[in-house]
């Protein structure tokens, strides 16, 4: 293998455990040995020499999913493609830029500043962009700008023999297109069992002129996302719109310092110029007042908009802070709008029947909610319980029409989840393109499908 | 009754820095030929002070001047699309461009804040390419105006200026008269993305075009580079086995 990879080549344990894991509870699963190609010439050159032994192949970008995609069960070879770290090709007036695996959503962003471009889809962690397109990820944004499916438009993909293709044509990057099977979607969200994603052809927006947040709380969750509803219903392109419940409101002022009322909250975001904002804000707080909603407390400038907004983002670490000591696991079930109100409310009649610490937060402007549990790894009573209560929360998401990931991912934990989602038939279907694209299964083997 | 004159104008100087370093394989200076430039981030809090200062109305207009060769245009453009009402670009290309150091930027800067009749000078505290750190003070000299260095909080108070610095021992809080040059340091402000509806307004607004002769400038520099040089290549590290060998190792090395 050292022979083929100039970038290096590691087999000490620290170096494999450090590629086993993610950021999710699965336990690590190291690789037999890691490489680190740095250009797409070199991926191709070991996967074909992996080929030819019958190796397992993982990719592996920054390692912060949270569904275990990077565990090698099967043990193999790990491609570290951290040194693969160029941006190439930006077009700004087509609002287009093309990245290697190494660049992670904050570098882009940072790159772009000049441009008044930026690339919308923010999860929580700064993940390497190949990654999110593996992954099919998602973020805050999503509800007005999309997720990695909208926003992919063409991947430089190695497959397991080490044949390097371009899902859309090489170099192309046409705003639209009705050509051929949309395999450029079909390897987004396929976590690195199809092929190694070495390069991703992404879609800008301009920075918007201007952005305002504002904060409304609600006597009932029923209230919050009724309000919800009818915001998106009348018409508002809202940016971000999320939902914390009482529970996550209260481990947040206690870890930022704020002094928020301790109910379901919105934390809203507009996007525009200003007049476009102020038509949307007005729009907007006619809704929430008529369910209830408590005036508005705003955030205009930069700085504050990014306390508020930090409260959000530290919502892990807050529910964490309510239990030091303890290990944290977040659901990722997905509903239609309507039904968002009645799962939320089971969900918490559940937690508490199973003595379960849980704070619910969730991007409801797509009817997706992650449920952010707190648990006492030496505790296998309640680990037990919490394995229990994410499994009946999927299953009640399937009952509504919903889905058991909206952005996370199947990985390891969800394979058995996916086949009650979408039915044999479809897991035939989707075993047999896996099998005429990896007919020996190297590609990240024991994900997605069983 | 207390005058509460308004400050008319500001000019801020962008200044552009390389991305990237690397020494000329004759050790005559740095690449510069292909590199990238880019705002030098003191520069871009400069610039953001100058266009909240106007947002609050406390000043009128706000001009960006940078020296250079073409290229200096488009950090006055990135200056416009932050809120900056027109540029300036003087004109400096080739040797005269090599050997441009604070020295001549500050005699320009001096030239034009008399022209353009600026109550305001804001600089970047220095270009974190050269790190000389010495236009701000240079200027201030040269038109016996007050200086208010490594500003870390500005606000405006009639026709003086209240400025708390950054200094070793921790912050000093002055209060100087404008006329005045004021130097940015980190933590001043966050600037402002510029976002594409502004970058787009800003191709409108005007630059003008300035040659240093016009100015009444000298641009002979009094500073010749003998060399450049690389820090010298880090030696690899020596790993022990026990802490007798550790010791053993630094007495044979002179250390202890």
């Amino acid at each position: 293998i050292t022979d083929f990879c100039a970038g290096g080549c590691c087999g000490r344990q620290t170096v494999r455990e450090q590629h086993g894991k993610d950021e999710s509870v699965h336990r690590c699963r190291p690789p037999d040995v890691v490489v680190f190609p740095r250009c797409v010439e070199e991926v191709s050159a070991l996967a074909k020499l992996c080929h030819r032994h019958q190796l397992p192949i993982i990719p592996f970008g920054t390692g912060t999913g949270l569904e275990g995609g990077v565990g090698a069960v099967k043990g193999g070879v790990c491609f570290s493609l951290r040194n693969m770290d160029q941006i190439l090709d930006l077009h700004p007036e087509d609002f287009d830029v093309t990245v290697e695996p190494g660049v992670t959503r904050k570098a882009l962003n940072s790159y772009l500043r000049e441009t008044g471009l930026w690339f919308p889809v923010d999860p929580g962690a700064d993940a390497s962009l190949c990654g999110m397109a593996a992954t099919s990820a998602s973020g805050t944004n999503a509800v007005r700008y999309g997720t990695m499916r909208e926003n992919v438009m063409n991947l430089e993909v190695v497959l397991a023999d080490g044949s390097v293709i371009h899902t859309a044509g090489r170099n192309r990057r046409p705003r639209k297109t009705a050509a051929g099977y949309n395999l450029t979607n079909l390897f987004v969200g396929s976590e690195g069992t199809l092929g190694i994603i070495t390069k991703t052809t992404l879609r800008l927006y301009g920075v918007p002129e201007e952005m305002v947040s504002a904060v409304c709380s609600f006597s009932s969750v029923q209230a919050a996302v009724d309000s919800t509803v009818q915001i998106l219903q009348a018409g508002v392109p809202i940016a971000r719109i999320e939902f914390l419940d009482e529970v996550m409101i209260d481990a947040c002022n206690k870890f930022s310092s704020l002094s928020y009322p301790v109910s379901p909250t919105l934390f809203l975001e507009f996007h525009g110029s200003e007049r476009s904002l102020e038509e949307q804000v007005n729009t907007t707080e006619d809704i929430t007042q008529s369910n209830g909603g408590s005036d508005f407390q705003w955030a205009r400038d930069a700085e504050t908009r990014n306390r508020l907004w930090k409260a959000r983002h530290d919502a892990w670490y807050a529910a964490l802070a309510m239990r030091p000591g303890c290990k944290a696991y977040a659901t990722d079930v997905c509903v239609p709008l309507s039904r968002l109100p009645h799962i939320i409310v089971e969900t918490k009649e559940d937690l508490i029947e199973s003595r379960l610490t849980g704070h619910i937060v969730g991007h409801v402007g797509d009817g997706n909610f992650h449920c952010l549990m707190v648990m006492d790894p030496s505790d296998q009573d309640e680990l037990h319980r919490v394995h229990l209560f994410s499994q009946r929360l999927a299953r009640r998401a399937l009952a509504m029409d919903g889905t058991c990931t909206g952005e996370h991912g199947v990985g390891l934990g969800k394979r058995s989840l996916l086949c009650e989602e979408v039915g044999p038939s479809v897991i035939r279907v989707m075993q047999s393109l896996k099998d005429a694209i990896d007919p020996n299964n190297l590609m990240n083997p024991g994900k997605i499908l069983l | 009754m207390h005058s509460n004159r308004y400050c008319n104008r500001i000019i801020v100087l962008p200044f552009s820095v390389l991305l990237e370093i690397r020494v000329k394989p004759d050790n005559s200076g740095v690449v510069t030929d292909g590199v990238k430039h880019s705002m030098n981030p003191f520069c871009e809090i400069a610039v953001e002070e100058a266009v909240k200062l106007k947002e609050k109305k406390l000043i009128k207009e706000v001009v960006a001047v940078s020296c250079g060769p073409q290229q200096s245009q488009e950090t006055i453009r990135t200056a416009l699309a932050m809120g900056a009402d027109r540029g300036i670009h003087v004109e400096v290309a080739g040797k005269d461009y090599e050997t441009l150091g604070p020295l001549q930027v500050s005699k320009i800067m001096a030239a034009l804040a008399k022209k353009e009749d600026a109550q305001l000078i804001i600089l970047g505290k220095q270009a974190i390419d050269d790190d000389c750190n010495q236009t701000g003070q240079m200027t201030a000299a040269l038109l016996d105006w007050p200086q208010g260095t490594f500003a870390s909080e500005v606000s405006l108070d009639g026709d003086k200026v209240k400025v708390v610095r950054e200094i070793d021992g921790g912050l000093e809080t002055i209060k100087i008269s404008t006329p005045a040059v004021l130097t940015a340091d980190l933590r001043l402000n966050t600037p402002r993305y510029a976002t594409l509806p502004n970058i787009m307004k800003a191709k409108k607004k005007k630059i003008a075009n300035v040659k240093p002769a016009d100015l009444g400038v000298d641009l002979t520099s009094r500073l010749e580079v003998l060399k450049v040089e690389e820090p010298p290549q880090r030696q690899a590290g020596v790993k022990v086995e026990t802490v007798e060998d550790l010791v053993g190792k630094l007495k044979e090395t002179g250390r202890i």
